[in-house]
């Protein structure tokens, strides 16, 4: 009899199925994995320690690069711990904006997951269908902020700007014809909110197109019932959120049960798992793209009625308008103080957690009373859910890993920060 | 939530009478803090216990508090050498110290409780500078795995128990605990490829540090709360004897 032992195998971090730059060292026995060591860190910037070193307002830059397939969360986490420290609280316009646009970074976050675990376990065509909707999501971030990813949008105390009242079009060009011209600027002739509610309208069509694609489709099933179940209890134990801790049956959003924003007016359902496999998590998020085109469809709605102001006017906290600055002394110096020290923020410590696309994103903020965070420590989703890999993926075949590490809906620069 | 936060904190230090050193809440939130040795049992109870139920550990960070209440800059009255004094780094500095009489590390858990849908914010400080020392809650909660393993990469904290205490975020073989405060913000090595010994080498960091805004401390009034209602109150008095 030869002598069989397990042999250790690397995947990654240059393997495309591994979302980034994530090293699993697997020890295998035949085709089984006995044991997942996850390397992560190789993307580690050292975010929080940035933080330490910058005046509050210059960080909400790198909180888009953390989870970069759904920025404008990770900043809406941030400016909700310096608001309560600072104890002020954004006008409502603001906080409807907010929860728009957190709607429609929960559409892109959730397109990109299931473009990847979907070309990951080898259906191709999703892949090409969601990036079509991304690209009208993230002219939506451009139409807001000049920005299609890293936005720097919101700001403690609201946000930036209003929203434009002109959706920019697409320019003649020789690369494309006046009838595709025209089809691509069909739905930008109005404001930004006709476009998102044209979008909306659109979209419940285009989840059923995946659907049809996956959700019965014989390949899709094999590759995902039944692979990485996670008990409700062991879910419990390794601390999961989001729609991993959804997918194994327990009904927990942050936006019912701790309702940030405006969270507690609009109207939407939380879908639930029952066996916590894969597929169970990929029907949940199917199902919340499908509430989030809700809420965003009410948000719309409010956002037409109800103009106003967009950003608290407290300037001590948020810069007063460029044409007050230019004519009032009292502005200027407080521009002028705003943008070269930055606001301090009282003694204390607080945690702001938001339901993220991903599970709990937390800041946890330490002041000591001065115009920089003494201690910054972000709590992502991601990390907590790669952390589980191991056990998730114990028994299974090396092709379900892929699998695996696609339902845990993970982006490296929100594990290693 | 049927129970305010109030009453809970007022619940949780009756049950954990003689185990907590202090209760606190705050911004709606609760903290308390836990000497090192009853951690665990504190931890235990936390989870087990049916009225408590603190089942996910969401969060597990470690702080270091060497200069916590330090500023660069002094705020409060008018200087003559202004912004470069911020600028010029440890020899020019002004101390500011609120800096509590606390141990310098500690680890800070945030725990949620699903069937009460509750938060609790337990710290537990390290005794030891120089080796500091904590129990593991990895029993307790399984999720404890990697954040301990990365609160010891970033601040040196030991997790007693803990099987298999590795780094995790930093570079293999990377010397030092870099979220320290006394770690400088560049790193203390740097990389480039050497094409003479065609490799990539290891090289002490070549760049000055410096500061673009130096960190003050300021005591706006509008958040001193006592402050404000005393002020109030003096005024009041002043001036009903008229």
């Amino acid at each position: 009899m030869p002598e069989i032992r397990n042999f250790t195998m690397n995947f990654g971090p240059q393997h495309p199925a591994a979302h980034g730059v994530l090293r699993l060292v697997l020890e295998m026995d035949g085709e089984v994995i006995v044991r997942a060591d996850p390397h992560i860190g190789l993307l580690h910037r050292a975010t929080e320690k940035l933080a330490e070193s910058k005046p509050y307002n210059q960080s909400i830059g790198y909180m888009d690069r953390l989870d970069y397939m759904s920025m404008m969360c990770n900043e809406h986490a941030y400016v909700l711990a310096i608001e309560r420290l600072l104890g002020v609280e954004p006008p409502l316009r603001a906080q409807y904006i907010r929860v728009m646009f957190d709607e429609i970074t929960r559409l892109l976050n959730h397109l990109m997951w299931l473009a990847t675990h979907a070309i990951d376990v080898g259906a191709m065509t999703v892949f090409l269908y969601c990036f079509r909707e991304r690209e009208d999501l993230f002219d939506c971030y451009e139409a807001v902020s000049g920005a299609r990813m890293h936005t720097s949008y919101y700001r403690p105390g609201g946000v930036y700007r209003d929203l434009p009242d002109r959706m920019p079009q697409h320019h003649p060009s020789q690369w494309r014809s006046a009838r595709d011209l025209k089809r691509m600027n069909r739905a930008r002739q109005g404001s930004l909110l006709d476009f998102i509610e044209d979008f909306t309208e659109r979209f419940p069509g285009y989840i059923d197109e995946y659907e049809t694609l996956l959700t019965d489709n014989r390949i899709w099933k094999q590759r995902t019932v039944g692979i990485g179940v996670v008990s409700p209890e062991r879910a419990r134990q390794l601390a999961f959120t989001g729609p991993m801790l959804r997918g194994s049956g327990i009904e927990w959003d942050l936006r019912k049960k701790q309702p940030y924003e405006v969270y507690d007016r609009v109207d939407f359902d939380i879908p639930v798992g029952v066996n916590g496999d894969c597929y169970d998590r990929y029907l949940v998020r199917v199902e919340e793209m499908r509430q989030s085109n809700r809420i965003v469809r009410q948000c719309v709605d409010w956002l037409r009625r109800n103009p106003g102001p967009v950003v608290l006017q407290d300037h001590k906290v948020t810069p007063p308008p460029r044409e007050e600055m230019k004519a009032d002394m009292e502005a200027l110096i407080h521009h002028f103080k705003l943008f070269t020290e930055g606001f301090c923020i009282p003694e204390g410590e607080a945690y702001a957690a938001i339901e993220h696309p991903k599970g709990e994103f937390g800041i946890y903020l330490v002041s000591d009373g001065a115009n920089k965070p003494y201690r910054l420590k972000i709590r992502p989703p991601a990390f907590v859910h790669l952390g589980a890999l191991d056990e998730m993926g114990r028994g299974h075949m090396l092709a379900d890993c892929v699998a695996l590490i696609g339902t845990l809906d993970i982006v490296f620069g929100d594990v290693d920060r | 939530m049927a129970e305010t936060i109030e009453t809970f904190a007022q619940r949780l230090q009756e049950r954990l009478e003689g185990f907590l050193e202090t209760c606190t809440v705050a911004h709606g939130e609760c903290t308390i803090e836990v000497p090192p040795a009853r951690l665990l049992e504190v931890c235990t109870a936390l989870h087990e216990e049916a009225e408590l139920g603190f089942d996910e550990l969401i969060d597990l960070c470690g702080v270091d508090y060497a200069k916590y209440g330090e500023a660069e800059w002094v705020a409060g009255e008018a200087t003559d050498r202004g912004f470069s004094r911020g600028v010029r780094g440890p020899g020019e500095r002004l101390h500011e110290t609120s800096r509590p009489e606390t141990p310098r590390f500690a680890a800070v858990y945030h725990l949620l409780s699903l069937p009460h849908n509750r938060r609790l914010r337990v710290r537990a400080y390290a005794a030891d500078e120089d080796f500091p020392v904590l129990p593991s809650v990895m029993g307790v909660w399984n999720s404890a795995n990697w954040f301990e393993r990365e609160a010891f990469d970033l601040f040196g904290i030991i997790f007693e128990g803990h099987p298999d205490l590795r780094r995790i975020l930093t570079d293999y073989g990377f010397v030092g605990h870099p979220f320290r405060k006394d770690f400088p913000l560049g790193g203390t090595v740097e990389v480039r490829y050497d094409p003479e010994r065609g490799r990539v080498v290891y090289e002490p960091v070549s760049m000055q540090p410096r500061v673009l805004v130096p960190r003050v401390i300021r005591h706006d009034h509008r958040y001193e709360v006592d402050r404000v209602d005393e002020r109030k109150e003096d005024r009041e008095s002043a001036t009903t004897p008229r």
